[in-house]
């Protein structure tokens, strides 16, 4: 127990260091920015009284860090000074500790909002919060990247087992060729080419958007299909290896059906290492989702970095698409590890 | 070596002749457009179509090759170079620069989805093909360091290290002349590997406007390109080529470097 519980402190310290480290790279990394966020926003024609007023309000005009060495415009000399405080990596941790990331440079939305809810208009009622929340960016892609989980393991399981079972048949070998190809084919050129098979070419699904239900099956399969395709070779090797195993003899000669003995036995086994990818390849989906976004026109939080954050050089949104992405990555891999280490004590470590 | 990365040496190899030699195989100049002739299909003139502003898809597949096989080149050697600096060090010293090394730095980079850090550093530094290879420096060389933090700490203990250090030979004679040479075969197939990554990480980011700008012929660029509806639906060619180029590149790359894997590890030949 005691090991146990320096085990999860560990983790948690980790996971504390991570998302520090997380949220100071968003703060610092908008300072990288050539030329001045404001100028950038507003255009070269902005006045200087319009470039200002965005600077106070957006707090652009207090000193980035604790302090800066930065190049003085009159003299030319760098210059070492301390600001102390009284800093913005110090103000949007605080804003992010209240639960709040800022206001849109270009809508004036409160990022919280546009990622989590819904821009323009208050919700009145804490059903209407809950519902804007369903609508949200952020559950649009977690739907999405679950859906997609969901398409590669109903994929992969069925057919890792027949591979496994048929080892070095040409079933094996086409099944191997077809998950390489899965692997290696990125989801941008997999999604448009589903786009012109069921959307233009069938006429089946619609080729962009989140309109119905349906819309959601060919984001899901291109996002699902290079972890299937992973999973497939993996479920494969598991049950090839437990096949093996003494207990798959003992379960044969009991005189099990040979469906028993694989759905029953084999997998039950076969599964665990399958099953701790899975937990870690949450968050790559999470990532992927971003792409997959882009080519399926889906709102999520991909679509809303890549067009309104970086396409619209609203950087408050980037920072804030950035943050919420990397903390949910963070959180489900942490959380997986903390279950598994907990469930089967062979993974932990010393 | 078997038969599959045998396929990935071929492919390679003839991808590199694509690039060194692009200027002699392509039959068009790569910006050159041509209205009158867009969407064409395969031809005898275009030997794979033309895309949306008629220019020759066949010529720049050919030149895309080039700037694939660059990223990919530099990426690497930086990532490599790098990585094995701080690897060695972390391994070969332990104490404070490993704690900081592997048990910061390590948990970041991998606790971070590498590909988000990419996109968030092109989208406050600016789109283009340096800042790329920078951004994909920065998130790559986290893997070889690993790779090599861990093979200098199995090394270390070796016997020749320890004559080596009765000798009286220095820390940096001892690391960089007896240990990294027998710690280094790893390497390979990780940098055999990490050329499959960046290849997929220069075309997702130019796909995603972030990497090399239009109207540069980056197998990316192609295929966002070609991906708008009415592209598609007259010139899906134009969509297939450069896609095709992608996956056969990241598959032999993949085939090559799980191949040298099984090569340096015997135990793994029989599966």
């Amino acid at each position: 127990m005691k090991h146990k519980l320096l085990d999860l402190s560990r983790r948690i310290l980790i996971l504390l260091l991570v998302v520090w480290t997380v949220v100071s790279l968003v703060t610092l990394l908008i300072e990288l920015v050539p030329g001045d966020p404001a100028t950038a926003t507003l255009g070269e024609d902005a006045t200087a009284a319009q470039i200002e007023q965005f600077r106070e309000k957006h707090n652009l005009d207090r000193p980035a860090f604790f302090f800066s060495y930065a190049r003085d415009a009159a003299s030319g000399e760098r210059d070492f000074r301390w600001h102390g405080m009284n800093n913005r990596y110090i103000d949007y941790w605080g804003m992010i500790l209240r639960g709040d990331m800022g206001r849109s440079f270009r809508s004036d939305c409160p990022i919280t909002k546009a990622i989590f809810g819904r821009c323009g208009g208050q919700a009145a009622t804490w059903n209407d919060v809950f519902s804007d929340f369903l609508q949200s960016r952020f559950v649009s892609t977690a739907q999405l990247a679950i859906v997609a989980l969901i398409v590669a393991v109903s994929i992969s399981i069925p057919l890792g087992v027949i591979a496994g079972k048929n080892r070095g048949t040409w079933l094996d070998n086409a099944l191997s060729v077809i998950a390489l190809v899965g692997i290696s084919t990125p989801g941008f050129v997999l999604g448009p080419l589903f786009i012109y098979l069921f959307a233009l070419q069938l006429g089946w699904l619609a080729p962009s958007g989140r309109n119905n239900w349906e819309d959601i099956i060919l984001p899901a399969v291109t996002l699902g299909a290079a972890l299937s395709a992973l999973l497939t070779r993996m479920v494969r090797s598991s049950v090839i290896e437990e096949m093996g195993e003494d207990y798959v003899r003992t379960a044969r000669a009991k005189g099990l059906s040979e469906r028993t003995v694989v759905y029953k036995h084999v997998l039950k086994n076969g599964l665990i290492p399958v099953v701790t990818i899975l937990g870690l390849q949450l968050g790559v989906l999470l990532a992927g989702a971003i792409i997959t976004e882009k080519i399926f026109n889906w709102p999520g939080l991909g679509l809303l970095l890549i067009d309104d954050g970086i396409g619209k050089r609203d950087y408050r949104l980037v920072q804030g698409c950035v943050l919420v992405i990397s903390v949910t990555y963070i959180f489900a891999n942490t959380l997986t590890d903390i279950i598994y280490r907990w469930l089967d004590p062979r993974i932990r470590i010393q | 070596m078997n038969r599959l990365s045998k396929f990935g040496l071929v492919v390679v190899g003839l991808f590199v002749l694509m690039a060194v030699f692009a200027p002699l195989i392509a039959t068009h100049d790569v910006g050159e457009t041509d209205l009158l002739n867009r969407y064409a299909a395969p031809s005898a003139a275009h030997w794979l179509g033309t895309d949306a502003t008629g220019r020759d898809v066949f010529s720049r597949v050919i030149y895309g090759a080039r700037i694939s096989l660059r990223v990919g080149l530099v990426v690497v050697f930086v990532s490599t170079f790098i990585g094995t600096i701080i690897g060695a060090l972390a391994g070969y010293y332990g104490g404070w620069i490993d704690r900081i090394v592997n048990g910061y730095l390590f948990n970041v980079f991998l606790a971070f989805p590498g590909l988000l850090l990419a996109i968030a550093m092109v989208a406050f530094l600016g789109a283009g093909l340096n800042k790329l290879i920078l951004a994909l420096c920065i998130i790559g060389w986290v893997g070889y360091a690993r790779v090599i933090r861990g093979q200098v700490l199995k090394v270390r203990e070796y016997d020749f290290v320890q004559a080596a250090r009765a000798l009286g030979a220095s820390d940096m004679r001892i690391l960089f002349v007896h240990i990294l040479p027998n710690a280094i075969q790893p390497l390979i197939v990780q940098a055999s590997l990490g050329m499959a990554g960046a290849v997929l990480a220069e075309a997702t980011l130019s796909f995603l406007g972030l990497g090399v700008p239009p109207p540069a012929p980056s197998w990316g660029v192609m295929l966002e390109e070609a991906r708008d509806l009415s592209t598609l639906q007259a010139a899906p060619h134009a969509l297939l080529v450069p896609g095709i180029a992608i996956a056969l590149s990241v598959l032999a790359f993949n085939f090559i470097g799980d191949g040298l894997r099984e090569y340096l590890d015997p135990r793994q030949r029989s599966r």
